[in-house]
C-alpha cells in the first residue's frame, strides 16, 4: 500500500510536535518530580514513593487535545493516526514526563482496534486508562494473563500495570472458556498494590481483581486478534518514548563533553569520549527512523505494521541500553548521583527496555515473520 | 579515586588450592581460616547490608561491621603478612589465603576497605615509624575508619590538577578547599588527604596528609547515589588543621605517594586483606545461571533460550579467564611482564561485572523493574541494584577510559594522549 514519503509528518503534526516540545520544556516536570521524591531516595529506609504526576499539566494536555488525538472523530476525538501519537510520545520521552497520557494513548489504540466507541468517547472527555495485560512472570504477551472471566465477572491478578495510580480505570486481558477477552474495570472496583520499582518516572502495580463486574471491550475469543492488531501501535509508542529519551541522553552527554574540562581539554576532545557519543547518535537515529517507519506503516499499511514495530522496539531497546550506559559512564561521578537527571533517564530507559519485550524478544518474534 | 575492587577481581574465589603456597603450613593455615570462618560466621543483620562496603551508611551497620572486622583481625585474617611491630600477624605470603577464604565463605565484607586497601599499604611504604605504630592497628581492627580525599569537583580523572590548598603555619598546616565522591566520608574519623602546597609546581607541589575529620574546619555532606543509597560525600575544608607530624613523606612528595596508593587500588600491591563484596564474580555468575534456570518466560526457562544461554556462558568463560589470570600473574615466565595482567584487573573485572548484571536484567525481563523492598522482587532487587552499582567499578578509582590509556601507554608503549 502506498505510504507517504514524509511518514505522515504533515505541517499540523510537525506543529503539534514542536508545541509539545515547548510545553514540556516549560513545565519543568523533573524539577517538580524531584520535590515529590524528597525523602524517598534511600531504598532501604526512605519514605514510600507515590506515583507522582502533575495534574495541572495533565489537564492542559487534555485541553490541548493530546489525549483525544487518536480517538476517532465519530467518538468525539481528533481522528489522527499513530504518527501524531508518536510525535507526542517522543516528546514525553524526551522530557521523561510522568503522565497518564502514555498509558491512555496505548489504551486508545487497543480500544480503536476493538471499536469500543463508548470507551473511546470517555477518553475524548479526559478519562484515563491503562493496560492490564500481563501475568506474574511478565511474559510480554496478553495471553500470559492469569485473570479469568466468568461471564462478565473477572477474577485474578494482573501484573506490571503501568501508571496504575494515575488512571481512572483499566483495560484487562482475561481468559474465558471461549478465549481471550478484553474488559474495562474502574480503579475503585479493584485493589491496587503499588510496586516498588527502579524507574522514578512511572508507577507500576499489581491489580487484584476479585469477582468484579466488568464492561466488555472485546468479546471472549476476539481479544487475541484485537491485541494482535493493536500491538504494533503499543510497541511503536514505547519505542518513540525511548527514542526521545535517547536523544536527551545524547544531547546532554554531548553538552557535558564540551563543558567538562580535564587534562586542560574539554573531555569531548578525547576519542574515548567523542566516539561513543557519536555511537549514541548513530543508535538514536536508527531507532528514530524505524519508529517513524513503524508509525507510518500502522497508519497506512496495517499488514506490515507488526514487522515494522518489532524492528522499532528491538532497535529502541538496544539504543536505550547503550545510551543509558554511555551517558552515565561519560558523566563520571556526577552521572552516578541521584542529583543528576542522567540517572532519571537511565532508569526510565531500563524500564522501557523490557516493557512489551526487550530487543532479543522482538528479534525472535520478528524472525518468525521473515 | 577509590574503589578497591581490584583485589576482589584479581583473585576471585576459585584460586586453585594447590597453588604456589601448597606447602604444609599454607594448607594448615587455609584449614584454620576455613574452620574459623565456619565457627564464627556472624548472625545476619536486622536490615540487609548493602551489596558492597562502598555503600554502607547506617550506624547500626557500621557497629556490626566494625565488630566483625575486629574479630577477623584478631583471628589473623587481616594484616596477616604485616610485621608484628605494626600490629600485624607476621606471616609470609598468607594474606591471599586468608582473603580467599573470607570470600569463599560468603561472610560479610570489611567496612574499613579504604584503610585496609589504600591507607595501610601507603603507610607501610611512605609512613614514618611513629605513623605506622599509631595508625595501622586501629585500621586493621576498624577502631578508626578511613576515607580517601583525592578527587575534587575539578579534579577527577585529572587528579594532578587538584586545588585544595595546604599552607604551612608553624608546626601545622591550614587546609582550605573541598573534596568530592569521598566514600565512607560520613563514617570516617580520618582522611588520607592530598592537598596542594605549591601552586606553581603541578606534580611536585602536592603533599599527602593524615587529616582528623572531627574538627570544626571540616564539614561532611552525604551524597545520594543513583541507587538512592549514600556511601559517598562532599567534604569542605575551612581552615582545617593538620599537624606537620601527620604529613606523609616529604613536602611535595604527595603525587609519588598517591601513585603508590593507586597502585594498590589497581591491584598491583599485596594488600592487607580488604574484602569489599560478599559475592565474587564466580558466585555471581553461578547465581545468574540459577536465575536463568528458574526464571520462566512463556512457560519456558530462560536458560533454554539459546540467545540468553550463550550470553551467560560467555560471561562464565570470561570469569574463568580472570581466575586463571590470578594464577598466571605471579609466574614470571608466562605472565608477559609483571604489570600486564594486574593492570588489566580493574577494567576487565568491572566491565564483566557490569555486563553480568545487565544480563541478569535481561533474564528477568519485566521482573527487573522491581526494586529493593518490593515483596515480589527477586532477591530483594539485588540485580537492578547491582547493575546500577556496577558503575562504581567502571567510574571510580580511574575510569575504564583512563585505565585503557594507562594500559596502552604503560604496557604497550603507545603514544601518550597527554
Ligand atoms: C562510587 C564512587 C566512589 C568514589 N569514591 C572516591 C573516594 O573515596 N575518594 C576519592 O578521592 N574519589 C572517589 N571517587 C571519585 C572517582 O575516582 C572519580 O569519579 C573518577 O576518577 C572520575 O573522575 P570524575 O568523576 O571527575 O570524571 P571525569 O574525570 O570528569 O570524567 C568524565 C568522563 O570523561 C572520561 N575521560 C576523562 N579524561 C579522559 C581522557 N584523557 N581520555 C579518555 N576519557 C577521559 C572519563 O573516563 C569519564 O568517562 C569515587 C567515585 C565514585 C563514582
Amino acid at each position: 500500500m502506498a505510504q507517504p514519503q514524509d511518514f505522515g509528518f504533515d505541517d499540523d503534526i510537525v506543529m503539534l510536535k514542536d508545541a509539545a516540545n515547548r510545553f514540556l520544556g516549560q513545565r519543568q516536570t523533573l524539577v517538580q518530580l524531584r520535590s515529590s521524591l524528597a525523602g524517598t531516595e534511600d531504598p532501604y529506609r526512605g519514605k514510600e514513593r507515590e506515583g507522582w504526576y502533575d495534574p495541572a499539566a495533565w489537564q492542559e494536555m487534555v485541553d490541548l487535545g493530546w489525549a483525544m488525538l487518536a480517538v476517532p472523530e465519530s467518538a468525539g476525538g481528533l481522528g489522527l493516526g499513530l504518527v501524531a501519537a508518536v510525535a507526542i510520545q517522543e516528546e514525553i520521552g524526551r522530557a521523561a514526563c510522568p503522565t497518564p497520557l502514555s498509558s491512555t494513548l496505548q489504551a486508545t489504540f487497543v480500544l480503536k482496534e476493538a471499536q469500543a466507541d463508548a470507551h473511546l468517547a470517555k477518553i475524548a472527555e479526559g478519562s484515563t486508562m491503562a493496560l492490564a495485560l500481563f501475568g506474574e512472570d511478565g511474559t510480554p504477551d496478553a495471553d500470559s494473563t492469569t485473570v479469568t472471566a466468568d461471564g462478565n465477572k473477572l477474577s485474578g491478578t494482573s501484573c506490571y500495570v503501568q501508571d496504575a495510580q494515575k488512571v481512572d480505570g483499566f483495560i484487562v486481558a482475561a481468559k474465558a472458556p471461549e478465549g481471550l477477552g478484553l474488559y474495562w474495570v474502574s480503579k475503585e472496583s479493584v485493589t491496587i498494590h503499588r510496586a516498588r520499582i527502579v524507574d522514578l518516572t512511572r508507577d507500576q502495580a499489581r491489580i487484584e481483581i476479585e469477582d468484579v463486574e466488568a464492561e466488555v471491550i472485546a468479546e471472549p475469543g476476539s481479544g487475541e486478534q484485537v491485541m494482535a492488531r493493536a500491538l504494533p501501535a503499543l510497541l511503536t509508542l514505547l519505542a518513540a518514548d525511548m527514542a526521545g529519551a535517547a536523544e536527551w541522553q545524547l544531547q546532554t552527554t554531548a553538552d557535558y563533553a564540551k563543558l567538562r574540562v580535564q587534562f586542560e581539554r574539554p573531555i569531548g576532545f578525547f576519542q574515548a569520549v567523542k566516539h561513543p557519543i557519536v555511537n549514541m547518535m548513530i543508535a538514536a537515529d536508527e531507532t528514530r527512523s524505524l519508529v517513524y517507519n513503524a508509525a507510518c506503516a500502522y497508519d497506512h499499511d496495517p499488514e506490515d505494521a507488526l514487522r515494522c514495530a518489532r524492528m522499532a522496539k528491538a532497535s529502541a531497546s538496544e539504543t536505550a541500553a547503550f545510551c543509558s550506559n554511555r551517558s552515565t559512564q561519560l558523566h563520571g561521578g556526577i552521572g552516578f548521583t541521584w542529583e543528576s537527571d542522567v540517572q532519571i533517564y537511565h532508569k526510565r530507559q531500563m524500564h522501557s527496555q523490557f516493557l512489551f519485550g526487550d530487543a532479543s524478544w522482538q528479534r525472535q518474534k520478528l524472525a518468525e515473520l521473515l | 579515586m577509590a574503589a578497591k575492587m581490584t583485589e576482589q577481581q584479581a583473585s576471585p574465589e576459585g584460586r586453585p588450592e594447590a597453588g604456589p603456597e601448597a606447602g604444609k603450613e599454607a594448607r594448615e593455615f587455609r584449614e584454620y581460616c576455613r574452620r574459623w570462618l565456619e565457627e564464627n560466621r556472624p548472625p545476619p543483620t536486622e536490615t540487609p547490608l548493602p551489596q558492597a562496603s562502598y555503600e554502607v551508611t547506617y550506624d547500626d551497620h557500621r557497629a556490626y561491621l566494625c565488630d566483625w572486622q575486629a574479630k577477623c583481625y584478631e583471628a589473623g585474617l587481616i594484616a596477616t603478612d604485616v610485621p608484628k611491630v605494626y600490629g600485624g600477624h607476621g606471616y609470609d605470603n598468607f594474606q591471599s589465603i586468608a582473603s580467599d577464604e573470607v570470600r569463599r565463605s560468603k561472610v560479610p565484607y570489611f567496612l574499613n576497605w579504604i584503610g585496609l586497601g589504600m591507607v595501610a599499604p601507603t603507610l607501610l611504604i611512605h609512613g614514618s615509624e611513629e605513623q605506622k605504630k599509631r595508625f595501622l592497628k586501629p585500621i586493621f581492627s576498624a577502631e578508626e575508619i578511613w576515607c580517601q580525599g583525592y578527587s575534587e569537583p575539578g579534579a577527577g580523572s585529572d587528579l594532578v590538577s587538584l586545588q585544595t590548598s595546604a599552607v604551612k603555619d608553624g608546626d601545622q598546616w591550614i587546609i582550605n578547599g573541598s573534596k568530592v565522591w569521598t566514600s565512607l566520608g560520613s563514617l570516617a574519623s580520618w582522611m588520607l588527604l592530598l592537598a596542594r602546597n605549591d601552586k606553581q609546581d603541578k606534580y611536585n607541589g602536592i603533599t599527602c596528609f593524615l587529616l582528623p575529620i572531627d574538627q570544626t574546619g571540616v564539614t561532611v555532606r552525604p551524597i545520594h547515589k543513583m541507587t538512592g543509597e549514600c556511601g559517598f560525600c562532599e567534604v569542605f575544608f575551612e581552615n582545617a588543621i593538620v599537624a606537620d607530624d601527620l604529613r606523609v613523606d616529604d613536602v611535595g612528595a604527595g603525587w609519588k605517594v598517591a601513585m603508590s596508593t593507586l597502585t594498590s587500588e589497581r591491584g598491583a600491591a599485596t594488600g592487607v586483606g580488604a574484602v569489599t563484596h560478599t559475592e565474587s564474580p564466580l558466585s555471581s555468575v553461578k547465581e545468574l545461571i540459577e536465575l536463568a534456570k528458574t526464571t520462566k518466560r512463556n512457560g519456558v526457562p530462560v536458560w533454554d533460550d539459546p540467545v540468553w544461554r550463550d550470553r551467560i556462558v560467555k560471561l562464565y568463560i570470561r570469569i574463568e579467564a580472570i581466575i586463571q589470570h590470578a594464577r598466571r600473574a605471579p609466574i614470571e615466565a608466562i605472565n608477559g611482564g609483571a604489570m600486564r595482567l594486574p593492570l588489566q584487573g580493574k577494567v576487565v573485572g568491572s566491565e564483566i561485572g557490569q555486563d553480568l548484571n545487565a544480563t541478569a536484567l535481561g533474564v528477568l525481563g519485566m521482573q527487573s523493574s522491581l526494586y529493593v523492598g518490593d515483596e515480589h522482587a527477586v532477591r530483594n532487587g539485588r540485580w537492578p541494584l547491582g547493575y546500577m552499582n556496577s558503575y562504581t567499578g567502571t567510574i571510580s578509582g580511574g575510569s575504564s577510559e583512563i585505565q585503557r590509556n594507562i594500559l596502552g601507554e604503560r604496557i604497550l608503549g603507545l603514544p601518550k594522549t597527554k
